[in-house]
């Protein structure tokens, strides 16, 4: 038989059972939405976290004592302040190098207070990162040399703490001290709902006394170009351990972290994709089970195709088709709701949901194959029936 | 053997020919080495007691069931040597069947169930529902094309199971008890038909029925008792 009635007869005799039928589907549906939304989440934060990165600036390496490793925080420190103009000078440009100490403080101005990220920096993180000023000026290596009690407020905060007051010229007070409102930055929006406005920068001399400390957390230095950050990298490792024998420094360029950032998300978004992938299993399942109640309510019929001529691959193709064809409708509803979700997510919510194109592809490939592999059994179950004893079934 | 009345080739042969089925380790001795030829254009009745094997016959005759043992030619060709491909392309052109309760595809148009065997014969759309009007035209239903089995009377839905059987042009029709489910005016129209499309195309005919006026009027009769051939009138 051809490919056409057999494809005719499975879905007239899925028309005929309308509701059984989209009620198999939805386990597929679920499945496949699910996996398309899922994936669409896991990519949208890959993309979001990537770009966020990249936004920093650009030939970044960012040198931190001991081993490198993500989301441990940095061990007992050995940087030091001075380490600035050591390093500037393996770089060749002093300006290049910016410091980073930092700490969760409360910041308070009246009656109005909140905990937020306080960095002690010096006067190059302009010079090393990308991230305009709204209002006023950043520190100056005097507020630095001084220990100037100056801030620069991230413009979330500063709404917080000033409402429409104009901050420039006004006191915080940071863990209790007073310090100076300088300057404001531009907004850099939110990421996963955590709005990253809230920083507040004050000169990291100023920082160090304020928080008790005497080390530096982390060194970020902008490499002249492209090509030297490689080679830039391993010579800020061994000046520091020239500088500190027997000590171990880390030095991660800006590709290395969005390597590694893809590997996890990457990782993450695949784990969500099977997670989703087992209710797509079940609703294969589902169709099994269906598909068997069909042939054995179709017993009669199947006797009577195979007296009138057809043979045992005809009956397991139409019953195939009948099956692929309940998985891959259910397939193609899943990738219209999964899109639609994602979009949704989008536009309502902070999840930056980006609907992959290879997910629905595969969402799609693998609701044909759920089919077939779910639709054998009882395809070849009809396929093999003997035709007399098929008849005689009432 | 036999000497059929009509062109004389053998249409269908058995020659003792046996069915045992096994249910549950007890052996069911269906045919106990039966031997009959059909020839072309034949016009044959079975009759017998129920369960002496009259439709264990039919369904070997038809190729849709093996003999346990002894030989089976259909058009020629023995049964045993044959794949479940080449069953099937036998049952699809040489065998038309005609059930008692009818067996048409509920959900489908007399059209369209008498072009079924055209669709496993690999026959193009066009000319499947030429030849399936045709076949409607010739049972009297040329006005039930696109009729349901549900919208028609019990004898309209066994003359489309007729068309049905006659749309491949077979050598063969076997009719096990068809009509047994009808009225009698309708079961005299299904024989009037049987009857005539025998005559005009020189189809042979083999008809179970336990109607012993259906089974007279027959040429041929083949009395069955106990899986053996009682008696053959048309055996030499
Ligand atoms: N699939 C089967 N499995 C086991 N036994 C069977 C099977 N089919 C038929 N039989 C047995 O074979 C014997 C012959 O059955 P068959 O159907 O050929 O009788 P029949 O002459 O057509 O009877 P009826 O007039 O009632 O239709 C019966 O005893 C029946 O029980
Ligand atoms: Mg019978």
């Amino acid at each position: 038989m051809r490919f056409r009635e057999a494809f005719g007869a499975a879905f007239d005799a899925l028309r005929a059972n309308r509701l059984r039928s989209a009620l198999t589907m939805v386990g597929v549906i679920i499945g496949v939405a699910s996996v398309v939304m899922l994936v669409a989440i896991g990519s949208g934060a890959k993309q979001e976290v990537e770009q966020q990165v990249e936004g920093l600036g650009s030939n970044l390496i960012l040198v931190v004592p001991g081993e490198f490793s993500f989301g441990s925080a940095p061990a007992v420190s050995r940087l030091k302040l001075d380490d600035v103009d050591y390093l500037g000078r393996v770089v060749g440009d002093r300006q290049a190098v910016a410091a980073t100490v930092t700490s969760s403080e409360e910041v308070r101005v009246g009656t109005r207070s909140e905990y937020v990220t306080v960095s002690g920096t010096n006067e190059n993180v302009p010079l090393v990162f990308d991230r305009p000023l709204a209002r006023g000026r950043y520190l100056s290596a005097g507020d630095v040399a001084t220990r100037r009690r100056v801030a620069v407020l991230g413009s979330e905060i500063a709404t917080t703490v000033f409402g429409d007051l104009d901050p420039l010229g006004r006191q915080i007070s940071v863990a209790g001290v007073r310090f100076r409102v300088i300057g404001v930055f531009a907004p850099l929006g939110s990421a996963f709902g955590v709005s990253r406005d809230k920083e507040v920068d004050v000169p990291v001399t100023a920082a160090q006394r304020l928080f008790g400390v005497d080390r530096i957390d982390a060194l970020a230095i902008k490499a002249p170009t492209v090509d030297s950050v490689d080679e830039l990298q391993g010579r800020l490792v061994a000046a520091l351990e020239q500088k500190y024998p027997g000590q171990k420094f880390s030095a991660v360029t800006q590709t290395q972290i969005l390597g590694t950032i893809g590997t996890i998300l990457g990782l993450l978004t695949l784990v969500l994709a099977a997670i989703a992938g087992i209710s797509l299993l079940v609703g294969g399942v589902g169709v099994s089970n269906i598909m068997l109640v069909s042939v054995r309510e179709r017993t009669r019929e199947i006797g009577l195709r195979k007296a009138l001529g057809a043979r045992q691959q005809d009956i397991l193709l139409q019953f195939l088709i009948e099956a692929v064809l309940l998985t891959s409708i259910g397939g193609l509803i899943g990738i219209g709701i999964g899109v639609g979700a994602a979009l949704l997510a989008n536009t309502f919510t902070s999840l930056p949901a980006a609907v992959a194109w290879w997910s629905i592809a595969l969402a799609f490939g693998v609701s044909v194959g759920v089919g077939v592999f779910f639709g054998v059994f009882p395809a070849r179950r009809a396929g093999r029936l003997d035709p007399v004893v098929a008849l005689r079934t009432e | 053997m036999t000497a059929g009345p009509a062109t004389g080739a053998p249409a269908v042969e058995a020659i003792d020919v046996t069915r045992v089925y096994s249910l549950e380790g007890v052996e069911v001795q269906a045919l106990r080495g039966v031997s009959i030829r059909i020839d072309e254009g034949e016009y044959v009745a079975v009759v017998g007691p129920s369960g002496s094997g009259k439709s264990t016959l039919m369904h070997l005759l038809g190729c849709l069931d093996r003999p346990t043992s002894g030989v089976l030619r259909i058009g020629g060709r023995e049964v045993a040597e044959l794949s479940g491909n080449e069953l099937a392309a036998l049952r699809n052109s040489r065998v038309g069947f005609v059930f008692q309760s009818f067996q048409l595809l509920a959900r489908t148009t007399a059209v369209d169930n008498v072009a079924l065997p055209l669709v496993y014969g690999g026959v193009g759309r066009k000319e499947r529902r030429e030849r399936a009007v045709q076949a409607l035209t010739a049972v009297g239903l040329a006005h039930r094309l696109g009729h349901r089995p549900a919208q028609m009377s019990g004898g309209e839905q066994q003359r489309v199971a007729i068309a049905r059987a006659l749309v491949t042009d077979p050598q063969v029709l076997l009719a096990d008890e068809p009509t047994g489910n009808l009225d009698s005016r309708s079961g005299g129209e299904v024989m009037a038909i049987l009857e005539r499309l025998n005559a005009e195309r020189q189809v042979a005919v083999v008809l179970v029925t336990h109607d012993h006026e259906i089974a007279e009027r027959a040429r041929r009769q083949v009395y069955f008792r106990d899986g053996l051939i009682e008696r053959d009138t048309g055996a030499a």
